[in-house]
């Protein structure tokens, strides 16, 4: 937008990392009001902004602060001061009213304090940004991983990007690198030479099987494990844990945290438990700090931007780091802020004014438009992934348009095998579908159905139990014992398969065990 | 958790598809997505504080197949039901489909006034010109089986008669609008037999069990029967006498349906619930207690055909009705082997879904025609309209082939 010249390499699909692993909330503030303050201004201010321009990925869920018996009653003037002196608009919602929006929400809740808290979908955003941006003439390369940054003295002056598609070196020369590898971001500035401490912070999210709440809800307490449920698309998403862990890729989504997402869910709805667990899934937070600390938690959410050449006397090399998917855009904008004073021009930041792509109509995503959508177009005979009403039309364009690598991208784009069912009905179609537009090797299609399933698979292992592990049985028979999906003829495993959830030692288990 | 909305149950769904193979509707229409689509699926994307996205749904004819073969308890007719609720307390439906839909949901109201100029109203309606405007005006479809009005209601029949002496037990009759207006013979015919077996029959005032509006998505204005029904009964109920019904749907109305729609579940709901039964349900625990006097029975020398409406399957009590016939000497007793005859209540009335009604129940009608059978048996109303209008063959509930048995 501000007529650079600009390549973005990512090492998988857009949003494999972080950001497509997260509880989906579009921030208030309010949870950073009292510990957090400069974290709590940056996520209300663009909280405004996110909601205009990219209302299509956003559903205005509002959010509640509730007082459990668990909790502080003296957090609350805190709470309500602290969202006052950030700006985040604030209302108490008698218990009453509070029971009749949400109905499941626990009785014997004593305040509850309304927030302009809001779901949003991440993988949609992103898509959206990335489409703007290719309109700006920007190329995005994914699948393209940074193995080593080309240094000539203290300059950096380009990438060697390996491409996992092609399986083929590829050099990008370029005058500047912005580092925004997120929990990765360590390990690319030390390709440079410059050290940058980031603290990957584990947070495991459990998804329920349908919206148990239709508010974001939240415990008004400081930030802890477990103490939040957001309901995005069909799923209501308890989130989080927080444990430091030594690598962004490798950690274990570990029994306690379950157990422990469900035993504070229960408090702010009774019978959770007994209630569908969908899957569980982990992200690591891009957690900065220029000292080493202890506990993550009190790491600040804010953002910081280190310009190596004042910080290490490196030329050519900028790194944004630490903040929240909410604060995204402000990290990009002071990001080129600083890009433009790099290159001495003056050229100022339109992000916050102009929608993106398909925010054209200027209205929230609500939950039922796809349901609405298939209704309409009478499409109920051509769903593919029945459980989140991806139909065929949606899975063509994903792998003609969104030019698809793996199963996986599809299900990014169009939510496939995001249901109930994990990819148990939904899989077979899409890859059916996929070799008949594609046309690749037998082989090749195996494997990414084997890929997925797999996929699918690492984030349902840690919830079998109840009405899920039924369901994985079903998915089991289907696939092992009629498709005979392990023994097809093709590589077990793919190059372009997620890489996650697999303990390579080194993980570090800060918080409590049960 | 079984006072959990019904909604919650869509968790146990796993996709087998079993209930879409089973659905009579899905099988003869494509305006009609299938259960697995529309109870566990749509569910995920319903939300009480948003429009309403529903329009397929309208096309569940509620018949609980679908239920009954789900292997994991998900309890799809109910979540459709309430969807359908939902479209109508969100205006989805245009006021004419509601003043049609209400019209048909309200069989008591046109009875109750409608008895006095029966044989008037009854050449008016049936008029072929009054079908006519009633199919383009309103949307009830001119083939549609609409029954006839009698001159004297049951309950008229029933209080002008001599009470008889000498019973040492109580039951309460719940009559339903059908025996009401249209067939009082079955209320004879009921009453007749409870008294054979030694109880006195009381006949409280009631009014409709509000099933016909629950099925119209008219939840508020089936509230209101359902709790004046609850205000008439429970105090029988306390009393502990039984409150027997002879129609499925009125009895699995009071039993489960509405306070599971309604989300009623006081004590009282409870206890109406607890106490109301299915008249051959209530005869066939009579005799497993043995109390039931063993008597001779005349032979009924007819081959008949026993048809189980959906509602009744819905009460999960195995065949006791079939299991009465048998004893009846020489009935010549032929099987059903279809789910459903189609009309679902109201449903088969509706213009738009008259023939959906009539292929669901073709499999049937095909067997009744093709066994040679002189008569039809079945314990729901609307179920022996339909079957009488598509066969030609007259069809009965059971209790009137009982009555005779009995010589009652």
């Amino acid at each position: 937008m501000r007529g650079f010249d600009a390549i973005l390499v990512e090492k998988r699909d857009l949003t494999h990392g972080t950001t497509g692993r997260y509880h989906g909330l579009l921030h208030s503030g309010g949870r950073y009001a009292v510990k957090d303050p400069q974290a709590a201004v940056e996520c209300i201010e663009e909280n405004r902004i996110l909601r205009r321009i990219m209302p299509h990925c956003i559903e205005d869920t509002g959010g509640f602060f509730v007082v459990t018996p668990w909790d502080d009653p003296d957090y609350v003037p805190r709470f309500v001061d602290g969202c006052r002196r950030a700006g985040i608009p604030v209302e108490e919602v008698p218990v009453d009213q509070m029971l009749r929006e949400e109905p499941l929400l626990n009785p014997h809740i004593s305040h509850c304090f309304r927030v302009p808290d809001a779901a949003a979908d991440s993988f949609l955003a992103t898509e959206a940004n990335a489409e703007s941006a290719r309109q700006h003439g920007a190329r995005i390369w994914t699948y393209h991983e940074v193995t080593r940054l080309v240094r000539q003295g203290d300059h950096v002056v380009g990438a060697v990007c390996h491409d996992l598609v092609k399986d083929e070196e590829v050099h990008i020369h370029a005058d500047l690198l912005v580092n925004a590898a997120g929990a990765w971001a360590g390990q690319i500035a030390a390709m440079a030479g410059v050290e940058v401490n980031i603290i990957p912070g584990k947070g495991v999210m459990v998804a329920m099987a349908h919206r148990v709440v239709n508010t974001v809800v939240n415990r008004c307490k400081l930030p802890s494990d477990g103490d939040i449920i957001v309901p995005i698309h069909t799923v209501a998403v308890i989130g989080t844990t927080d444990v430091k862990v030594s690598d962004p890729e490798h950690f274990p989504i570990e029994p306690w945290e379950i157990a422990l997402m469900l035993a504070e869910g229960e408090k702010l709805v009774p019978g959770l438990k007994q209630m569908r667990v969908l899957r569980a899934w982990a992200g690591v937070r891009p957690l900065y700090q220029e000292t080493v600390v202890a506990d993550t938690r009190d790491v600040t959410r804010a953002y910081t931007l280190l310009d190596h050449e004042t910080r290490d006397g490196l030329r050519g090399l900028i790194t944004i780091t630490g903040g929240k998917w909410t604060t995204y855009r402000q990290m990009a904008q002071v990001t080129v802020d600083r890009v433009c004073e790099k290159f001495g021009v003056e050229r100022h930041c339109r992000t916050h004014e102009e929608p993106l792509p398909g925010a054209e109509r200027a209205e929230y995503h609500w939950l039922g438009a796809p349901l609405a959508r298939v209704e309409r177009e009478r499409a109920y005979g051509r769903l593919v992934c029945e459980c989140e009403l991806a139909t065929e039309e949606d899975v063509i364009r994903a792998i003609t348009e969104g030019q698809a690598r793996t199963i996986d991208d599809i299900r990014r784009d169009v939510r496939l095998g995001m249901g109930p069912c994990q990819g148990g009905f939904c899989t077979y179609r899409a890859a059916g579908i996929w070799h008949a537009l594609r046309r690749p090797r037998v082989t090749e299609t195996n494997v990414a159905l084997r890929d997925f399933l797999q996929e699918r698979w690492k984030g349902l292992l840690p919830v079998l139990h109840g009405q899920q592990l039924r369901q994985e049985r079903l998915d089991e028979l289907i696939y092992l014992s009629v498709l005979n999906a392990d023994h097809l003829p093709g590589p077990t495993v793919s190059p372009l398969a997620p890489v996650m959830y697999e303990p390579a030692g080194g993980t570090q288990r800060d918080g409590p065990s049960t | 958790m079984n006072t959990w909305p019904v909604e919650l149950t869509l968790d146990n769904c796993i996709k087998c598809t079993i209930c879409v193979t089973a659905c009579p509707v899905a099988a003869v229409t494509d305006r009609f997505p299938g259960p697995k689509y529309e109870g566990p699926q749509a569910a995920r994307f319903r939300h009480a504080g948003q429009p309403t996205p529903d329009h397929s749904v309208d096309y569940c004819s509620g018949c609980r197949v679908c239920n009954m073969v789900c292997p994991t308890g998900v309890r799809i007719a109910e979540i459709n039901a309430r969807a359908r609720a939902s479209m109508v307390a969100q205006g989805a439906l245009s006021w004419r489909t509601r003043l049609r839909n209400n019209v048909l949901a309200r069989p008591e109201t046109l009875g109750r006034w409608g008895y006095r100029v029966a044989p008037l109203l009854n050449a008016l309606l049936h008029s072929t010109w009054a079908r006519a405007a009633a199919h383009v005006l309103l949307g009830i479809d001119r083939r549609a089986p609409l029954p006839t009005l009698v001159r004297e209601p049951f309950t008229m029949w029933f209080h002008g008669r001599p009470t008889p002496r000498g019973a040492k037990r109580r039951v309460i009759y719940f009559h339903g609008c059908s025996t009401q207006y249209y067939e009082p013979r079955v209320g004879r015919a009921a009453v007749r037999l409870l008294e054979a077996h030694g109880f006195e029959v009381i006949v409280p005032p009631q009014t409709c069990c509000g099933l016909p509006l629950l099925s119209n998505g008219e939840f508020e204005a089936a509230r209101a029967l359902y709790r004046d029904n609850v205000r008439r009964l429970v105090g029988y109920a306390r009393q502990g006498y039984p409150i027997v019904g002879t129609s499925t749907s009125c009895t699995l109305t009071l039993k489960e349906e509405a306070p599971e729609l309604l989300d009623i579940h006081d004590d009282d709901a409870r206890l109406l619930a607890e106490r109301t039964f299915d008249l051959s349900e209530f005869l066939v625990s009579l005799a497993e207690e043995g109390e039931s006097t063993p008597v001779d029975l005349q032979p009924v020398a007819r081959r008949a055909l026993y048809h189980a409406p959906c509602q009744y399957r819905a009460h999960r009590l195995g065949a006791p009705s079939l299991e009465l016939l048998r004893r009846i000497p020489e009935l010549d007793l032929v099987e059903s082997r279809a789910d459903c005859c189609g009309i679902a209540g109201t449903y088969g009335f509706k213009r738009e879904k008259y023939d959906i009604a009539m292929r669901v129940g073709r499999p049937l009608f095909d067997q009744v025609r093709e066994s040679g059978v002189s008569v039809v048996i079945c314990d729901s109303e609307t179920c022996r309209w339909q079957l009488a209008h598509a066969t030609g063959v007259p069809a009965v509930h059971p209790v009137e082939l009982l009555a005779k048995a009995y010589g009652v």
